[in-house]
C-alpha cells in the first residue's frame, strides 16, 4: 500500500466505526476540499452510498459557487443534505464587516453558534427533498451525538493535538487539557447523555495529501480553487468577505499539486490568509474550545 | 517537499522524562532542516519577545496556551516532517506523569521511538516508565538520545554511565536500543548536524537515525484476520449486495476462500471482494479497509472475527489472562462491571484476579495488591460476560490487544497472554462445531422474518413455582397465534421424556445438559422463524449465559413473573403480580412490540 492508500484505509475504518457506534450521526460538509474528500471517502466506505446526513452551516456569506456545487453534488450523489443558519443575527444584520460586529464576533455567531444550535436541534434545520428538488423544514430536531468533521492536524497548533474521536461536553466545549486516551484503533464511542463526540477521519492528512488524493480519484472540486484566468485562486474557502484569494495561475488539479510541491506555497501554511488565526496568540484554539470546527 | 515515498513513511514517537528536552530536539530539527513554514520561527520568536520570555524551540510544537505558559507539553502533537528518504509523522509526547495517557495515545501510533534522557539529570522514573510503555505498546525499535550534553561539558564518561544504566534497564524488559546518541537539542549538536564538541562520538545524528529506522512489516504472512465492523445492505439505495465490511488486520483473503467467523463458528465462501470506483479485486491484503460478499446468507454481526478455514483459527473464550496498564484516575477493582473491547467486539468484563502489580518506574513487583491504581501495570485475569474471539500476544499482535472502558472512558489497555477455560467452554465447543457444519438453507433469516412478519425470538418466562408461568405462556401463544404469528409453546416436560430421555432422571448434576438441549431445540425453532415461548423455574443468570452460548443473545427476551425475585437473573421485564392470563400475556406482547419483534398496527 502506498501513502495515500494507507491514509484512505485508516479514514474509511474511522468512518465505519463512527457509523456503527453512533445512532444519531452527521457529517459536516463545508463544500471545501477537505470535507469533500471526506464525503468521497464515505462513498468508498459504504460502497457508493452515503448513509449519513450531511450538514452545511450556511453563513449566507458563502461564495455563491459553493452553494451551487453543494446542491449539484447532493442531487448527483443522492445525499441526505441538511443546512442550518443563524437566522436572527442575519435578520438583524449584526455581522462583519458591514454590521455591528467584529470579525471574531461574526464567526462566533454565524459559524460557532449556528453550528451548535443546528447540531443540538435548537434551531431550524432545512433538508433537501429530492423529489421536489427543494429544501424544506426538517421536523427531525434530534441532537446529533456523533459529528464527523474534516479537520487536519497540520492546519494549526491545537488541531495537531486532536483525537480521532474527540468528546465535547454539554456546552460544546472541548477540554483540550484532558482528552481521553486513544490507541490500538479503539476510540471513544461511549459518551454521557447530553454530550457528543467529534470524529476526525482526516487528522493524518496534509494539504498536499488531500490534493494528491483529489488528483488520483478525480474528485469534483468547486471551481474557486482554480485560477479562471485572472491569476488568482482560493487556497481555502470560507465566507466571501473574510477569505482572501492567493496569487496563482494554477488552473487545474495537476497544477495545484505541482504548486504545492515545488512552487511558492510549498513553504507557506494554508491558513496564512485567515484572519482569525492571528488576532491573538490562541485565537483558533479559543474558537475551537467553544465548538468552532 | 516533493517526494512521495510510497510505503516507506514512518510514524515516530519521542518520549522520556519531563523537561528532558523532547520538544526542543524536534523543534531544533525542524528549524535546522528548513522544515518550518515560512515566517513561523520569526513569529514564535516575536511572541516570546512580546511576552518577555526566552525563546524556546519547544514552542514550535507546544502550541497550546497552557503549554507555553507552563513550559511543558500537555498533549502529544503530530508533527509532519520529511527527509529526502521518506515522510514522517513525529508524535511529540509529554513527559509529565500526569499526562501519561497522552503519551500512550501518541506512542501507540508509532513504529519507532526516540527516548530522551537529560545528561545532567540522568535516568529518571519516567525514562523507565516510558520505556516500559513502549515495550507494552509493541514498539520494537528504540534509539536513546542523551540530551543537554552542553550542561555536562560534553563529557564522555557521563554519557557512558547513562548508556550503561539504561541498557541494563532495557535488557530487563527484553529490549535493546538501536543506538545511543549524545546531543544538545538547544544548541543543535548531533541533531541535524554532526557536533564538533564531541569528537569522541562517531555515530549517527538524530536525523540520520530517523532514516535508519526500518519500516515494520505489516503482518502479511500471518493467518487472515478481519474484525467485522458491520454487515451492510443498502436496500433503500437500490443495492442488494450484502457486504461484510472491515479492515484486514493480518494476512490476506481471496475470492473462493472459505471464511469462518468467530466466536459463532459460522462458515461461508467468499463470493466477491467489493469496492467503490476501483478495479475488480480477487485478493485483499493486510491494512486495507475492504468488504466482501458471501455465497450463503449466513447471519453474522459486528464483533465477529473473520478468519480463513484453511489457516490457524483464533482463540475463543470468556476468560482471559492479560498484561494490562491502567490510566484512569479511579482504580480498577473487582466486583465492578467494565467493558472490554477487542477488535470490533465489546463485551462486559469483570476483574477476577490480580496476579501481580508492577511499578513500571522501577520494576518492583507486588503480589498482594487488591486493586490496580492509576499508572500501574499488572498481570490479571478477566471474566467476560460472553465469549469473544482473539489471538495471543506473540502470535498476532493486532488481535491480541484490548482496551477497558470504565464509565464512558477508555481507562486502560492490555495484551492477552492466555485463553483460559470458562464455565461455558464445553457448550461453546459443541456450538462452534454445529455452526461450522451447519447446512445452509436457501431462505435467509430476513426472508423468513419478512414472510412471517415477525422476528424469531425465544421468550423465557421464569419465576418461583406456582406464580402462573404456564397459564401465561399458553395464553401468550394463543394470543399471538390469533394475531397470525408463527408461535409455539414448548413445555419442558415435552422435552424431558423425549429429547432428554437418555439423561438419568432426578440427577441435578445434569441440569446443564438439560439446558443445553433446550437451547439447541430452541435454536432450531428460531432458525425456522418461530417465536418460541418457554417456561422455567427460577432461572439464574448463569443458566441464561449457557442458553446464550447456544442461542443468539439478541433473540432472547426474559420475563420474571411474581413479586419475589429469587435469582441474579438480569431480566428484560418484571411482572410482579399475576393478575390474569389475559393481562399478563398482554404485557408481554407489549414488550415484543416495543422491541420490534412483532409490529404494532398503526
Ligand atoms: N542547556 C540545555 N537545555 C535544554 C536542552 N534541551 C532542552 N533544554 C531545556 O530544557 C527545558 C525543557 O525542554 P522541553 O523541550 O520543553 O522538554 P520536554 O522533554 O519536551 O518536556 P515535556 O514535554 O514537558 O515532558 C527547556 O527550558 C529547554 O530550553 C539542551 O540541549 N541543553
Ligand atoms: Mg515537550
Amino acid at each position: 500500500m502506498d501513502h495515500l492508500d494507507k491514509l484512505e484505509s485508516r479514514s474509511i475504518h474511522i468512518l465505519r466505526e463512527a457509523y456503527s457506534e453512533f445512532n444519531n450521526i452527521c457529517m459536516l460538509w463545508s463544500v471545501g476540499k477537505d470535507s469533500t474528500v471526506m464525503l468521497w471517502l464515505a462513498r468508498k466506505a459504504f460502497f457508493g452510498h452515503v448513509p449519513i446526513p450531511l450538514v452545511h452551516i450556511d453563513t449566507s456569506y458563502m461564495i455563491p459557487e459553493m452553494i451551487e456545487h453543494r446542491d449539484k453534488l447532493a442531487k448527483k450523489w443522492n445525499l441526505d443534505m441538511i443546512y442550518g443558519q443563524d437566522e436572527e443575527t442575519l435578520k438583524a444584520g449584526n455581522t462583519f464587516p458591514n454590521g455591528q460586529a467584529t470579525h471574531l464576533e461574526c464567526c462566533g455567531r454565524l459559524k460557532t453558534d449556528a453550528l451548535k444550535n443546528t447540531l443540538n436541534g435548537n434551531w431550524r434545520r432545512y433538508r433537501y427533498n429530492h423529489n421536489k428538488d427543494e429544501y424544506e423544514l426538517d421536523d427531525n430536531r434530534e441532537p446529533y451525538t456523533g459529528v464527523i468533521v474534516g479537520a487536519r492536524a497540520d492546519e494549526e497548533g491545537s488541531r495537531s493535538k486532536e483525537r480521532y474521536f474527540s468528546p465535547r461536553d454539554r456546552n460544546n466545549d472541548w477540554d483540550i487539557g484532558d482528552q481521553p486516551p486513544e490507541f490500538w484503533d479503539q476510540y471513544k464511542t461511549d459518551f454521557a447523555p447530553g454530550t457528543h463526540v467529534r470524529i476526525h477521519p482526516l487528522l493524518d492528512w496534509t494539504e498536499l495529501d488531500v490534493w494528491e488524493y483529489i488528483q488520483r480519484e478525480k474528485i469534483p472540486m468547486v471551481s474557486l480553487y482554480f485560477d479562471q484566468g485572472e491569476g488568482k485562486r482560493y487556497r481555502s474557502l470560507g465566507c466571501g468577505p473574510c477569505t482572501e484569494t492567493v496569487d496563482s495561475t494554477a488552473s487545474t488539479v495537476d497544477e495545484v499539486v505541482e504548486e504545492l510541491k515545488t512552487g511558492k506555497f510549498s513553504n507557506i501554511a494554508e491558513r496564512d490568509g485567515r484572519a482569525q488565526d492571528k488576532e491573538d496568540g490562541g485565537g483558533l484554539e479559543e474558537l475551537r474550545k467553544d465548538g468552532y470546527m | 517537499m516533493n517526494n512521495k515515498t510510497g510505503d516507506k513513511d514512518l510514524n515516530l514517537v519521542i518520549a522520556g522524562h519531563v523537561d528532558h528536552g523532547k520538544s526542543t530536539i524536534i523543534g531544533r530539527m525542524l528549524a535546522d532542516t528548513d522544515s518550518l513554514p515560512e515566517g513561523k520561527l520569526e513569529q514564535v520568536k516575536e511572541t516570546c519577545r512580546k511576552n518577555s520570555k526566552p525563546f524556546e524551540y519547544a514552542f514550535l510544537l507546544d502550541a497550546l496556551k497552557d503549554e507555553q505558559a507552563q513550559g511543558i507539553t500537555i498533549d502529544s502533537a503530530r508533527v509532519f516532517f520529511q527527509t529526502d528518504f521518506r515522510q514522517y509523522i513525529i508524535l511529540d509526547a509529554p513527559g509529565h506523569i500526569e499526562f501519561l495517557k497522552n503519551m500512550v495515545t501518541g506512542a501507540a501510533r508509532a513504529e519507532a521511538a526516540l527516548l530522551v534522557i537529560d545528561a545532567s539529570e540522568g535516568v529518571k522514573e519516567n525514562s523507565r516508565r516510558h520505556g516500559y510503555m513502549l515495550s507494552m505498546l509493541g514498539i520494537k525499535q528504540i534509539a536513546v538520545v542523551v540530551n543537554k550534553m552542553d550542561l555536562v561539558d560534553y563529557d564522555e564518561d557521563t554519557y557512558n554511565e547513562i548508556v550503561a544504566e539504561y541498557t541494563e534497564f532495557l535488557a530487563e524488559l527484553g529490549m535493546e536500543a538501536e543506538t545511543f546518541i549524545p546531543v544538545s537539542g538547544m544548541l543543535g549538536d548531533n541533531v541535524a548536524d554532526s557536533s564538533e564538541n564531541m569528537d569522541w562520538y562517531h555515530g549517527k545524528t538524530v536525523l540520520e537515525q530517523l532514516d535508519s529506522f526500518e519500516n515494520e512489516a505489516l503482518p502479511h504472512n500471518k493467518p487472515f484476520r478481519m474484525p467485522v465492523q458491520d454487515v451492510y445492505k443498502f436496500t433503500k439505495g437500490g443495492d442488494d449486495r450484502r457486504i461484510v465490511a472491515g479492515t484486514v488486520g493480518a494476512g490476506e483473503l481471496n475470492i473462493g476462500d472459505e471464511v469462518v467467523f468467530y466466536p459463532s463458528g459460522k462458515k461461508s465462501t467468499v463470493k466477491t471482494i467489493e469496492g467503490f470506483k476501483e478495479d475488480q479485486q480477487h485478493k485483499v491484503k493486510v491494512g486495507k479497509a475492504t468488504g466482501f460478499t458471501l455465497d450463503e446468507q449466513i447471519y453474522i454481526t459486528r464483533g465477529e472475527l473473520a478468519s480463513r478455514a484453511d489457516e490457524a483459527e483464533p482463540k475463543v473464550s470468556a476468560r482471559i489472562k492479560a498484561n494490562l496498564f491502567w490510566l484512569a484516575r479511579q482504580d480498577l477493582v473487582k466486583d465492578k462491571v467494565y467493558y472490554l473491547k477487542v477488535g470490533t467486539a465489546k463485551v462486559k468484563a469483570r476483574l477476577e484476579k490480580i496476579n501481580r502489580v508492577i511499578d513500571a518506574s522501577n520494576l518492583d513487583q507486588d503480589e498482594s495488591k487488591e486493586k490496580i491504581e492509576r499508572h500501574d501495570v499488572a498481570e490479571v485475569v478477566f471474566k467476560l460476560d460472553k465469549a469473544m474471539a482473539f489471538d495471543l500476544a506473540g502470535e498476532i499482535e493486532e488481535t491480541s490487544r484490548f482496551v477497558i472502558v470504565d464509565d464512558f472512558e477508555i481507562a486502560g489497555g492490555g495484551i492477552i497472554s492466555e485463553a483460559m477455560e470458562d464455565e461455558q467452554s464445553w457448550v461453546r465447543e459443541k456450538v462452534m462445531r454445529r455452526n461450522y457444519n451447519w447446512e445452509q438453507s436457501l431462505i435467509s433469516r430476513e426472508d423468513r422474518a419478512e414472510k412471517y412478519n415477525q422476528k424469531s425470538t425465544l421468550i423465557l418466562i421464569t419465576g418461583e413455582e406456582d406464580v402462573g408461568k404456564k397459564p401465561t405462556a399458553k395464553a401468550l401463544e394463543k394470543r399471538l397465534f390469533n394475531d397470525g404469528k408463527v408461535v409455539y409453546f414448548l413445555g419442558i416436560g415435552n422435552l424431558l421424556y423425549g429429547v432428554d430421555a437418555d439423561i438419568k432422571n432426578g440427577d441435578n448434576g445434569h441440569k446443564e445438559e438439560h439446558l443445553r438441549r433446550l437451547a439447541e431445540v430452541s435454536h432450531l425453532m428460531l432458525d425456522a422463524g418461530a417465536i418460541l415461548v418457554v417456561t422455567a423455574v427460577e432461572l439464574s443468570q448463569s443458566d441464561l449465559e449457557l442458553i446464550k452460548t447456544t442461542v443468539n443473545p439478541q433473540q432472547i427476551e426474559t420475563v420474571w413473573l411474581g413479586d419475589r425475585v429469587t435469582t441474579d437473573l438480569e431480566f428484560d421485564l418484571h411482572i410482579p403480580e399475576f393478575t390474569s392470563e389475559k393481562e399478563v400475556s398482554g404485557q408481554i406482547k407489549g414488550l415484543l412490540q416495543d422491541r420490534g419483534i412483532i409490529f404494532r398496527p398503526w
